[in-house]
């Protein structure tokens, strides 16, 4: 299999003298739907902003499809698309000239940028805007047109920092499955969120990056493995004005209705219902606390905190 | 890039940039004509009718050529310092950084698009100067040579301003305290030889007035210095301030973290 993004060693120092990346290596497959996640300032947008030259690294090497981002930056940003973060086109231009010049910019011809342009604008839902400035476009049609002008010319890579960020819930899964459709149909993408069911939702691989050095990198079926204890929140009924007692089990009660259940991987949910239905508790309804990427994205994160203060301390 | 493709991603970043400076005419196209023909009215007809000949011609005659390169120093100046800024500020320089153009025809791109306006501007100034003289056309291949070279020359200038401007304070600075003396200075309202000759030789280290000079020489046959000598001093400064710019976008200054 084709690698699509291959980084080695990679290392960066701000002039502050900030270390953001502290040598990281990692490699998405082609095809793959790659999570990149961490706290802020772990790295990640450091690490993307290398990948679209928009940062200049210290030292390692970054190749896109075995184009080498030093030697063969042409080939490589050809097959690379990048949404940013933040918002970064001309306000004062309309929606359709944005996509026709940055196809320009890849020698696309103009009659070719047009037809693409309204492609892309139709099936983002923004055709109807082309004509108005970008700056009259709400937050979520802002973030659309920059998905739109990343795939004018049809990369094989694709990064999304952040793609969501601000986007309210239904458009943000109209935007999930344009990104699923435009993965199924081939393109390799490479995603940041700080929504990890958006993560968990989507992604075949996940990376975790903390303080400039990647403390996850496997597929988001084995990391899901890794999660040894769930809490689940139990609506229960009649009331109660005391805890439940479950064996096996650590048990809270919050409130008078509801319980939080921590449960082990290996124990199963069944002992749960029947020794609260022994002490004639119904459980109306079920959920997890917590996203279960969320639950081990924290513990992975605390972890290598505990291990950096742990090694400071032996240090003194 | 092929040829075709890098053709067609420095028409894009050119087109782009006449479309900004069309779309805001009454910014970019409109105030050199007003304040122009007021000089036109004040510093010719008003004033130049008292001052008699200049260089062995008509104060007006003398001062439109210098006028025009003027307006053609400015806006070319103006155009690439404020458009760069901006695609620096607005972060939509990004577009081009992740895009396979390369520098040169990014430089190459934003420096003709400068030159236009220089160009333009120029021309709009020409066409009212002929409201109030008759211009007359001594060698048209140096006006047209020269008065190109000088909008490319400080469109080159404009682009660095801008890769180090860091506030709209810092784009404004460059032209009002050294762009502005400069060209007053350079000999577009008079003839060097009325200095005494300490300041004639201080004059001499101005770039402006090869140009100015140059352009007078092309229009009415008359200079106060060696064409010859303007050409290479003018072609030279393009080929440093050329090559800066180059390094500056290869190193990422400005624009790069």
């Amino acid at each position: 299999m084709t690698t699509a993004l291959s980084i080695k060693d990679l290392r960066k120092v701000y002039n502050n003298g900030f270390e953001a990346l502290k040598g990281i290596s990692f490699d998405v497959e082609e095809g793959d739907f790659f999570a990149l996640l961490g706290p802020n300032g772990a790295g990640k947008s450091t690490t993307l902003g290398i990948v679209s030259s928009l940062v200049n690294k210290s030292s390692g090497q970054v190749e896109v499809f075995g184009y080498n981002l030093d030697t063969d930056a042409s080939k490589a940003k050809c097959e690379l698309g990048v949404v940013p973060q933040e918002f970064n086109f001309n306000m004062f231009e309309k929606v359709e000239d944005i996509l026709i010049t940055q196809a320009g910019y890849y020698g696309i011809p103009a009659k070719e940028a047009k037809k693409r342009s309204e492609f892309y604008l139709r099936k983002l839902g923004l055709w109807d805007k082309r004509d108005g400035p970008s700056r009259s476009l709400s937050g979520g049609m802002k973030r659309r047109l920059m998905i739109a002008r990343a795939l004018m010319h049809e990369p094989r890579l694709l990064i999304l920092d952040e793609p969501t960020a601000g986007v309210d819930i239904e458009l943000r899964r109209s935007m999930w499955e344009f990104l699923r459709e435009i993965n199924a149909r081939g393109t390799t993408i490479i995603l940041t969120t700080h929504y990890l069911e958006e993560a968990e939702s989507l992604c075949r691989h996940i990376g975790i990056i903390d303080r400039g050095t990647i403390i996850t990198n496997t597929s988001m079926r084995e990391l899901l493995q890794q999660l040894n204890t769930e809490t689940f929140i139990l609506d229960i009924s009649p009331a109660q004005s005391q805890c439940p007692k479950l064996e096996g089990y650590q048990v809270t009660l919050q409130g008078d209705h509801t319980l939080l259940v921590d449960v082990e991987k290996s124990q199963g949910l069944t002992r749960v219902f029947a020794q609260l239905s022994e002490q004639g508790v119904e459980v109306t309804s079920m959920r997890n606390k917590s996203n279960r990427l969320e639950e081990l994205f924290v513990s992975l994160v605390d972890k290598t905190l505990e291990d950096t203060a742990k090694g400071d301390s032996d240090n003194e | 890039m092929s040829n075709r493709e890098l053709f067609i991603a420095f028409w894009t970043i050119l087109v782009k940039e006449i479309r900004r400076f069309t779309r805001i005419w009454a910014q970019t196209l409109l105030p050199p004509a007003i304040t122009m023909t007021l000089y036109f009215i004040i510093f010719g007809n008003l004033i130049g009718s008292r001052i008699g000949q200049m260089g062995g011609f008509n104060y007006m005659e003398f001062i439109v050529p210098g006028l025009i390169m003027m307006s053609v120093i400015t806006n070319s100046y103006g155009n690439v310092v404020s458009s760069f800024y901006s695609t620096k500020f607005q972060r939509h320089i990004e577009e081009l950084l992740v895009s396979p153009t390369p520098n040169w025809i990014i430089l190459s791109g934003y420096v003709i698009g400068g030159s236009v306006r220089g160009l333009l501007v120029g021309l709009i100034v020409t066409v009212l100067s002929l409201f109030f003289t008759d211009l007359y056309i001594h060698n048209f291949w140096v006006i047209i040579s020269v008065v190109f070279l000088t909008a490319i020359l400080f469109s080159l200038g404009g682009f660095i301003n801008a890769v180090f401007a860091n506030s709209f304070d810092h784009i404004s600075i460059i032209p009002t305290f050294v762009l502005t003396p400069l060209t007053y200075l350079g000999g577009v309202f008079y003839s060097i030889t009325l200095l005494p000759e300490f300041w004639q030789n201080v004059s001499q280290i101005n770039p402006i007035l090869y140009m100015v000079n140059t352009f007078r020489y092309g229009i009415l046959g008359v200079s106060d210095i060696n064409i010859g000598v303007a050409y290479a001093m003018i072609i030279g400064v393009i080929v440093i301030l050329f090559s800066y710019s180059m390094y500056l976008l290869n190193t990422g200054k400005g624009i790069r973290q």
